[in-house]
């Protein structure tokens, strides 16, 4: 089941920047640009799993820390020359609240 | 005689430019319809709100600003009560009640109550001589306070703040603007526009202090400084707060209407009870509260179309330019100026004109207009995107504005061929196109150098290189053959060295004045040029520039190197390689106590730990710290290791005190950062067991003295290093190998290592400068000296204290939901 879940505030990410969200389903990376948009998409580079929260924010990419390869935040697709394609999340803002749209693992109760 | 109907009652709350415009428009529509009663708690008439920067600046008087006179409202027969602050709204007897005990009843409610501005949570925010700035009492006081010319600080650096600092710079005062963020007016502008209004602030002789964090308003009974979260304290005998507005929506909560940030309200401006209206800036609607008047003058045109019993008048969301009403500064900026895959921009940047233009675009249709210098072609843009035009056919020469659409698009190089024999090609040296063509013809000069040389013309900013370029093709055909300079990236055409040139010679000191001056291609650079510019400004102006860390490899952010699972290696720095049993037993229990997975010996001469989980960081980092470690740097563009031998100290073979000399050159130098890693070398005597003549910079110890070595490598490439030269002491040793870093550091490409930057200048040309010229190298010892008071804070000991805590942790930790039984 798909919720939208708080996961912070846009103040919470420097701009230019990242912070990760641990979730069951692995971390998910979410960024701040410079124009202050909020994107989301898995922390994991397609070419070698590369952190993509720690790479360099320029525009509406990232640059993995990794091998330099250049993802977009908005489709999660490799830019350039490269191929491949990470996971996107859907996020609203609600003021400066950020919701992420997120699915929960279920685990039964005692 | 009875009248025809029997009027009903309008109370209006708040007298300022919405309620006033809605009045107007109700009085056109129905204007027998209500009987009007105003609680308005300034003392005072309608005057525009929006026109008191320019009483503030002596430019208009309050008299010129006036909306609606005194006649105006017996005109209409309206009660005002002036100076009445209602207090109360009991919305079952639907009455209003005033803070003077003034009671009226009501049909209709109408709440333009405005907003309040935010005041700073700090000590001392209500002490006197503390301003906001939000009517004509604070225009008076400030005006009162300017009578002084003393010193007044505005904290905030938006619309708002921008026109306070300058009224009050204009009355004579000598004003500092704090703005918490990077850049003036971010909301509004992008960076490069951002700095354009700082340095056109600054030239009032304003002046501008961003990323300033106020902590406290000082003083004993009134205003005397303000402090700064740095520590900086400014001498203040005025302070204007105008860092914010926020709804003011405090009755209407009261009175149990529906709130949020604002009056929460439907299209038609009704609140949640249906006989009360709201507008204004306290309104909030559709999950936004406005702070323009366009917006706010839209809302009052559907509330007296509702109150006129027009149910179908419905407020929609439009987008309004910002402008700055500063005299002599040019801005516009409306729409959405994010970036994006589905986006592209177009950037016009005229360092000379001080210009900048830029489009943001969407399906070939403009979603995002800022411009800055020029901005007659705002209301043409913005039409374009409110009639959502496509721009397909226009898009070359869109930028240039209106008067540059319709006829054929323009060839650049029939464009340059067409200019006149005196049009100017160059306008830092003043050098016009016939002199240009003139001397390439009549000197013979092939080549972009020679023109520089010869004529000076784009040997300044540069900016115009490809008119220069395009002069030479026109002159000598395909016989010219343009100088191969690699740029640095595709965000520019002007490679590493111009840049570096340029960065000096223009004094240009922040990120954003490097794209904008030097006409980057980009918005915001790229993963390639920014690093490099970040380095080039730490190295050009230590004292001055602000270090951008989000420039700045990660390794280099969170002082650690990044593996290839996403975790971290640990190196704390070994001087000279030199250790003991005390800060052996502090890595075995970090390693235990972290688990950490792999512990190893690295080939500089230190112990890496490695498989470190990011979030382990500082606390790892504070145990090596008690221990006395400091970072190792083993991740910088920065020196690394000095390896040495153990010297006189052991050796039978040993001449000099190896060990010694490699750990005070270590202390010396530190934290330096430089274009490439920098890894160093002392042995003892020439068999060399530091490995010093394949490093960056060695040294071989020798009964006579210290031969210095460098441009050595052992990486990529296998390079023995080239000699120096020989010195007689130890204090020489250390002098000439920091002179040599430090010549490097100025003239070193980003990421360019020393063997590939002496091969470039010349070693002779090196050992020159650094072994005969002892001006030159007492002037690269000094500046690089200097750049080490600001470079030598050790960053573990920094990150364990608080700094950029939030790049260790996660944002959020979203765990399991649990099953309902």
């Amino acid at each position: 089941m798909m919720n939208w879940i708080e996961i912070g505030t846009i103040n919470d990410i420097p701009r230019r920047g990242a912070r990760c969200v641990n979730t069951p389903h692995g971390k998910i990376a979410v960024f701040r640009t410079m124009e202050d948009q909020i994107f989301a998409i898995d922390d994991h580079c397609p070419h070698k799993g590369g952190p993509l929260s720690q790479g360099i924010v320029h525009g509406a990419a990232v640059t993995c820390p990794l091998h330099n390869w250049v993802i977009s935040l908005e489709t999660g697709k490799a830019l350039g020359a490269d191929e491949g394609s990470v996971k996107t999340i859907a996020i609203r803002l609600d003021g400066d609240r950020i919701l992420a749209l997120l699915e929960l693992a279920t685990v039964a109760a005692e | 005689m009875e009248t025809a109907a029997k009027k009903q009652k309008l109370v209006v709350i708040g007298n300022g430019m919405a309620p006033g415009r809605a009045l107007e428009h109700l009085f056109e529509m129905a204007p027998e319809t209500y009987d009007v009663t105003i609680f308005n708690a300034e003392p005072r008439v309608n005057y525009d709100r929006i026109m008191l920067s320019p009483v503030l600046s002596g430019e208009k008087e309050f008299e010129e600003i006036i909306i609606h006179g005194d006649g105006w409202y017996i005109k209409h027969g309206i009660t005002l009560y002036k100076g009445h602050k209602i207090i109360g709204i009991d919305r079952q007897a639907k009455t209003v009640t005033s803070d003077a005990g003034t009671i009226e009843s009501y049909d209709k409610l109408l709440i333009a109550t405005g907003s309040v501005p935010f005041v700073l949570p700090v000590p001392g925010n209500n002490l006197p001589g503390v301003l906001t700035y939000r009517d004509l009492d604070d225009v008076n006081a400030m005006l009162l306070a300017a009578q002084s010319r003393a010193k007044a600080v505005v904290i905030g650096g938006g619309l708002l703040g921008l026109e306070a600092a300058a009224g009050l710079k204009s009355r004579g005062m000598d004003v500092t603007v704090l703005h918490i963020m990077p850049t003036l007016m971010e909301r509004q502008l992008d960076p490069a526009a951002g700095y354009l209004l700082e340095q056109a602030v600054e030239q009032r002789g304003i002046r501008v202090m961003t990323k300033a964090s106020t902590k406290e308003i000082l003083g004993q009974n009134k205003v005397e400084g303000v402090l700064l979260a740095d520590g900086t304290t400014l001498p203040a005998d005025l302070v204007v707060m105008a860092a914010g507005i926020r709804p003011n929506a405090m009755l209407a909560k009261e009175a149990g209407l529906e709130t949020n940030r604002g009056i929460v309200v439907n299209a038609g401006m009704q609140t949640s009870d249906p006989d009360i209206f709201a507008i204004g800036e306290c309104a909030e609607v559709a999950g936004q509260c406005y702070g323009l008047v366009a917006p706010l003058y839209e809302m009052a045109r559907v509330v007296s179309a509702q109150l006129a019993d027009d149910a179908d008048a419905k407020f929609v969301h439009s987008e309004t330019p910002t402008k700055l009403k500063v005299t002599g500064i040019n801005l516009f900026s409306v729409g959405d100026l994010g970036e994006g895959d589905d986006r592209q921009e177009i950037v016009l940047r005229d360092a000379a004109a001080g210009v900048y233009k830029r489009l943001v675009l969407k399906d070939d249709r403009i979603i995002g207009t800022v411009l800055y210098g020029e901005t007659s072609d705002g209301a043409w843009f913005h039409d374009l995107t409110k009639k959502r035009t496509d721009i397909s056919e226009m898009r070359d020469t869109l930028i240039f504005g209106q008067s540059y659409q319709g006829g054929s698009p323009l060839d650049p190089m029939a464009a340059v061929a067409a200019l006149p024999d005196d049009a100017e090609i160059c306008g830092c040296n003043g050098i016009c196109k016939g002199k240009i063509t003139g001397a390439i013809s009549g000197k013979g000069l092939t080549s972009l150098d020679d023109v520089r040389v010869h004529t000076k013309a784009s040997a300044s900013c540069g900016s115009c290189t490809g008119l220069v370029e395009q002069l030479l093709v026109l002159t000598l055909g395909d016989s010219y053959n343009p100088s191969a300079v690699t740029p640095m990236c595709s965000c520019t055409d002007l490679g590493h060295d111009d840049v570096r040139r340029l960065i000096k010679a223009k004094k240009l000191k922040s990120i954003p004045a490097v794209m904008q001056e030097l006409e980057w291609k980009t918005s915001c650079g790229c993963a390639k040029c920014r690093p490099a510019l970040n380095y080039y400004l730490v190295a050009d102006w230590p004292d001055e520039y602000a270090d951008d860390y989000q420039s700045r490899f990660i390794n280099e952010r969170v002082h650690a190197n990044i593996q290839k699972d996403g975790t971290y290696s640990v190196v704390p720095r070994m001087w000279g390689g030199v250790t003991n049993s005390k800060e052996l037993r502090a890595i075995a229990d970090v390693v235990d106590k972290f688990a950490i997975p792999a512990v190893k010996v690295t080939g500089g001469q230190r112990i890496d730990m490695l498989g470190i989980k990011k979030e382990d960081l500082p606390a790892v980092w504070a145990d090596l710290g008690k221990a006395g470690f400091v970072s190792g740097q083993a991740y910088a563009k920065g020196l690394r290791t000095v390896k040495t031998c153990v010297g006189t100290d052991w050796c039978r073979f040993g001449t000099q005190d190896s060990t010694g000399l490699g750990i005070r050159i270590e202390k010396f130098m530190w934290g330096s950062w430089t274009p490439a890693k920098v890894k160093m070398a002392v042995s003892g005597c020439p068999r060399n067991c530091a490995e010093a003549t394949c490093k960056d910079v060695g040294i071989i110890c020798v009964d006579s003295g210290y031969e210095i070595h460098f441009a050595g490598a052992a990486g990529l490439d296998i390079k023995g290093t080239e000699v120096l030269g020989l010195v007689k002491t130890e204090d020489e040793a250390l002098e000439h190998v920091v002179a040599l870093t430090q010549m490097y550091r100025e003239q070193g490409r980003y990421l360019e290592r020393i063997y590939k930057w002496a091969k470039r200048v010349g070693l002779d040309e090196i050992r020159r400068q650094i072994m005969q010229d002892e001006v030159k190298r007492r002037g690269y010892f000094d500046r690089f000296v200097f750049s080490q008071t600001f470079a030598q804070v050790d960053p573990w000991s920094e990150r364990v204290s608080g700094v950029d805590k939030h790049e260790f942790q996660p944002m959020a930790k979203i765990g399991y939901q649990q099953a309902a039984e």
